[in-house]
C-alpha cells in the first residue's frame, strides 16, 4: 500500500498578523486593584464596580471546571494581562474619522467593512448592510451604522457605552441569564469584562440590518473577556453575528466571554457565530483557550432562540451555547459545526432546560475532526415536570478524517415530564478512500474533494447562517483542513 | 492511434498478487471486453488503471495515450483521460449531484487551460444528458448517489462519461444489478460516447452487455492474466460453456482465433 492519502500537514492561518499600535496594557496579575482599576478606566456607577468585585471574591474562592474531555496545564492566572487597549482610544470610542488608521487597516485586512458606504442615490443595494462593533483586545473601537439603527429605536453599541446611556436597561438584564458565579470562566469574566456589544430591541422593531460584532485579540499574554447582552423586547426581531480572530502566537491566550441573550413575548433573536480564533500550529503550539459561556433565556410565551455556531479555530474550544425555555411554547435551536484538526481540542454542545410547556428545542451538531484533535459533543436536553408537551430533537453527527482523531458524544438527557419527547440520533463515518478516489477519479483534486464532503456533512447548519456568512464558512472549512489530507 | 499497452503487469493487494503478468493492447476507437470469473482480477486491473492508492503495482508497466501512467495520481490520470464507471458507485452525502459534476467538469477544463461553462451552460447540458438517461432531472439536486437504485447509479456512472469525454471509459461490471431497460439505456449511453477517437474497456461477467455494445475483441481474464482472446463469438462461446472448459482446454482447442493485438 501505498501512504494513506489521508495524512495531515500544516494548516495556514490568513488572520495571524499582529497590528503594531502602541497600547496602554495593565502588568500581569490579577486582584481586587485590577478590578477596580478596569472599572475606573470605563467610569463606571458604583453598583458596577461593586458587581465586579462580588463576582471577583466569589471567582477567587472558585477551581477550574475539569469534567470537559480537554488536556492542558493549568493556566496561571497571575501571567496573564487583564486590560489592553490601543492609546489612541484613551477616552472612548470616536468617530470613524478618529480611529487610528492602522486599526482601521486592520479590520481592512480581515475583510470587516467599517465604513459605512452610503448609497448611491437611486441605487439600491440587493444585500441588506451589516452594522458592526468591533473590538480591539479590550475595548470597542467604532461601532457602523448607529444612527440608522437608531432611527428605528435600536441601541446598538459597546456595552461600556450602554453602561452609561441606558443604565436601566443593562442593569436590569445584566448578570440576568448567566449570574455572575455561574461557574469559573463566566465569574471571571464578571469580574474583569472589558467591552463587548450590547443591543436592545424595542418592542415590535424588526431589526433593519445584520448586527455583528468583530473580536479581534491583538497584544501578547492578554486575556479577551468581552461581554455580550442582547434584548429582543416583545414581538422584537435580531439577527446577531459574531466572528473572531487573533494573531499567531507561540503562546497559549485566554479568551472567557460571557454572552447573555433574552427574548420576551413574541421575540426571535438569531445568534450566528463564526469562531476562527488562532488554533496553533500544526504541532500544537500556540492558540486560543476559548472558554465562553453562552445563554439564552426564552423569558416570553412564544419567543425564540437560536444559536448557530461554525467552529474552526481555538487550541482548545470550551463552549456550549444553551437555551432556559421559560416562556410557553418558546422555541430553542441550536446548529453547530465544529472543525477540529493537528492538536487541537473541542468540547462544545448545548444545554437546553424545558421549563415552559409545549416548548421546543431542536439540536443538529457537526464535529468534524481531523489530524490529532479530539473533539467531543456534550449536550444536555431537562425538561421539568411543569414542561407538558415539551419535544427535543437532536442529531449528533461526526465525521472523522484519517486515523488519529477522536470524536465523542456525551448526550445527558434528564426527563421529568410524563408527557415530553425527547429524541436524539447519533452517527459517525469517516471520509472514506472510497469517497475520496469517487472524486478523484472525476479529476478532483483530494483537497477538494475533502473540503467538498465536509461542506456536503455540514450543509444541515450551513443552511442556518445568513447567506454572506455561509460562503464564508464553507471557505474556512477549506483553509481549516487545508493539510488534513496528503 | 495505439490507446492503451499494458505489458507484464504484476498487481499486489495487501501482500496478495492479485494480477500476474497481465498483457494488453487497445487502439483509439475499439471496444474490447474483458470477462472471466469472479476473483480473476477484473476489478483490479480497472483499480489499477484509474491509478487506486490501494493497489501496488511490482512489475510491467502501463502506457496511455504514448505517456506512462506510472506515478501518476488518480486526478492526474482522470485529466489525461482515463475514466472509470464504478461497480459500487458510493454516496456522498450533502454534496449534491450537480456541485459534483460541476467540480468535476471545472477540474477537467482547468486542467486544459479551457475556462469553466457558466452555470446556465453547464446546467443545461447537464439536464439534456439526465434526460438522456431517464434520470428525473430533480436527481440533480439529491446528494452524490444518495439514497439512489443501483440502475440510478449506474446510469450516473453513464452521465459522468458522457460528460467529462474521457479518452479511455473503463466500465466496471456496469452491467451488473440492471434490470433489461436499465441496461439497454446504459448501452446506448456508452455507444453514444463511443467514437473513433476513444477507447472502451468493458468488465464483465456476462454476455447480455455484449449483445448492445459490440465488442471488437474479447478476452479472458483468469488467476490474473489473460487466457484467451478472440472476437465476439468469444463472448458467446463463454455464455454457453462456462470458463471451466477454458483452463482444461485452452492449450490445444482455441474457441476463437487469437487477437494480434494480444500477448498471452
Amino acid at each position: 500500500m501505498s501512504e494513506s492519502p489521508l495524512d495531515i500537514i500544516g494548516q495556514e492561518y490568513s488572520a495571524g498578523f499582529v497590528t503594531d499600535v502602541e497600547s496602554e496594557t495593565l502588568p500581569p496579575g490579577l486582584d481586587e486593584s485590577v478590578v477596580r482599576f478596569i472599572s475606573e478606566k470605563k467610569r463606571e456607577p458604583g453598583w458596577l464596580t461593586d458587581w465586579r468585585l462580588s463576582a471577583f471574591a466569589g471567582w477567587a474562592r472558585m477551581t477550574p471546571p475539569e469534567w470537559a474531555h480537554v488536556n492542558f496545564p493549568p493556566i496561571d492566572f497571575d501571567a496573564i494581562s487583564y486590560y489592553s487597549a490601543p492609546k489612541s482610544l484613551e477616552g472612548g470610542p470616536q468617530s470613524l474619522d478618529e480611529v487610528d488608521p492602522e486599526l482601521l487597516r486592520t479590520y481592512e485586512k480581515l475583510g470587516i467593512p467599517l465604513h459605512e458606504q452610503e448609497m448611491l442615490a437611486g441605487v439600491s443595494r440587493a444585500e441588506p448592510r451589516v452594522a458592526v462593533d468591533a473590538v480591539f483586545d479590550s475595548v470597542s473601537i467604532a461601532t457602523t451604522f448607529k444612527d440608522k439603527l437608531r432611527e428605528a429605536g435600536v441601541i446598538f453599541c459597546p456595552i461600556s457605552e450602554a453602561v452609561h446611556t441606558h443604565p436601566e436597561l443593562v442593569k436590569r438584564y445584566l448578570g440576568s441569564v448567566v449570574p455572575r458565579g455561574d461557574n469559573f470562566y463566566a465569574a471571571l469574566n464578571s469580574a474583569v469584562f472589558s467591552d463587548g456589544s450590547f443591543v436592545y430591541v424595542p418592542k415590535g422593531v424588526r431589526c433593519p440590518m445584520e448586527l455583528s460584532t468583530y473580536f479581534r485579540i491583538n497584544e501578547q499574554n492578554t486575556g479577551q473577556f468581552e461581554r455580550t447582552l442582547i434584548v429582543a423586547d416583545e414581538g422584537a426581531y435580531v439577527s446577531y453575528l459574531e466572528g473572531c480572530t487573533a494573531p499567531m502566537r507561540d503562546d497559549n491566550q485566554l479568551h472567557a466571554a460571557v454572552v447573555e441573550l433574552v427574548a420576551l413575548d413574541d421575540a426571535e433573536i438569531k445568534y450566528s457565530t463564526v469562531q476562527n480564533w488562532y488554533p496553533g500550529d500544526a504541532d500544537g503550539k500556540g492558540g486560543i483557550y476559548n472558554f465562553v459561556t453562552k445563554r439564552g433565556a426564552c423569558r416570553g410565551a412564544h419567543s425564540k432562540i437560536s444559536w448557530t455556531q461554525v467552529e474552526t479555530g481555538s487550541a482548545i474550544t470550551w463552549k456550549y451555547p444553551s437555551v432556559v425555555l421559560r416562556g410557553d411554547h418558546s422555541v430553542g435551536e441550536f446548529y453547530s459545526v465544529a472543525l477540529t484538526n493537528n492538536f487541537q481540542q473541542a468540547d462544545t454542545g448545548t444545554k437546553m432546560i424545558h421549563l415552559g410547556r409545549g416548548t421546543k428545542s431542536t439540536i443538529i451538531s457537526k464535529g468534524i475532526s481531523a489530524g490529532r484533535s479530539q473533539n467531543s459533543y456534550r449536550g444536555l436536553v431537562r425538561t421539568s415536570p411543569a414542561a407538558g408537551d415539551a419535544r427535543n430533537y437532536t442529531q449528533c453527527d461526526s465525521l472523522l478524517i484519517g486515523e488519529r482523531c477522536g470524536a465523542h458524544t456525551f448526550p445527558y438527557i434528564e426527563n421529568k415530564s410524563a408527557s415530553a419527547v425527547v429524541e436524539h440520533e447519533a452517527t459517525t463515518s469517516k471520509v472514506s478512500e472510497d469517497q475520496l478516489f469517487l472524486c478523484r477519479q472525476r479529476g478532483i483534486d483530494p483537497e477538494k474533494a475533502v473540503s467538498m464532503i465536509v461542506n456536503g456533512f455540514c450543509k444541515d447548519v450551513f443552511r442556518q447562517l445568513p447567506m454572506e456568512f455561509a460562503v464564508e464558512a464553507g471557505k474556512l472549512l477549506e483553509v481549516s483542513l487545508e493539510g488534513a489530507v496528503g | 492511434m495505439r490507446l492503451l499497452d499494458i505489458d507484464d503487469l504484476h498487481v499486489r493487494v495487501d501482500d496478495k498478487p492479485i494480477l500476474n503478468g497481465l498483457s494488453l493492447s487497445m487502439n483509439a476507437g475499439e471496444v474490447h471486453a474483458i470477462m472471466g470469473p469472479n476473483g480473476s482480477g477484473k476489478s483490479t486491473l480497472a483499480n489499477v488503471l484509474a491509478g487506486h492508492p490501494g493497489y501496488e503495482i511490482i512489475g510491467g508497466s502501463i502506457r496511455f495515450a504514448g505517456a506512462d501512467l506510472d506515478g501518476l495520481a488518480p486526478e492526474e490520470r482522470a485529466h489525461a483521460g482515463v475514466f472509470m464507471a464504478f461497480q459500487h458507485p458510493v454516496e456522498i452525502p450533502g454534496v449534491t449531484n450537480m456541485e459534483f459534476l460541476k467540480a468535476a467538469n471545472d477540474s477537467r477544463l482547468a486542467a486544459r487551460n479551457l475556462e469553466p461553462l457558466s452555470a446556465l451552460e453547464f446546467m443545461k447540458k447537464v439536464r439534456n444528458l439526465a434526460q438522456s438517461l431517464d434520470l428525473d432531472s430533480e436527481f440533480l439536486k439529491r446528494g452524490v448517489n444518495e439514497g439512489f437504485s443501483g440502475g440510478e447509479r449506474k446510469r450516473n456512472e453513464i452521465l459522468q462519461l458522457l460528460l467529462l469525454e474521457p479518452k479511455l471509459a473503463v466500465l466496471d461490471e456496469t452491467d451488473s444489478g440492471l434490470d433489461i431497460d436499465a441496461l439497454r439505456t446504459v448501452a446506448d449511453g456508452v455507444n453514444r460516447f463511443h467514437a473513433d477517437g476513444n477507447g472502451v474497456l468493458l468488465i464483465t461477467h456476462y454476455q447480455r452487455l455484449l449483445n448492445h455494445v459490440v465488442p471488437d475483441h474479447v478476452h479472458v481474464l483468469a488467476d490474473g492474466r489473460i487466457v484467451e482472446s478472440g472476437d465476439g463469438s468469444l463472448a458467446h462461446a463463454l455464455e454457453e460453456r462456462g470458463y471451466a472448459w477454458l483452463r482444461e482446454d485452452r492449450e490445444d482447442t482455441p474457441p476463437a482465433r487469437r487477437s494480434s493485438g494480444m500477448r498471452n
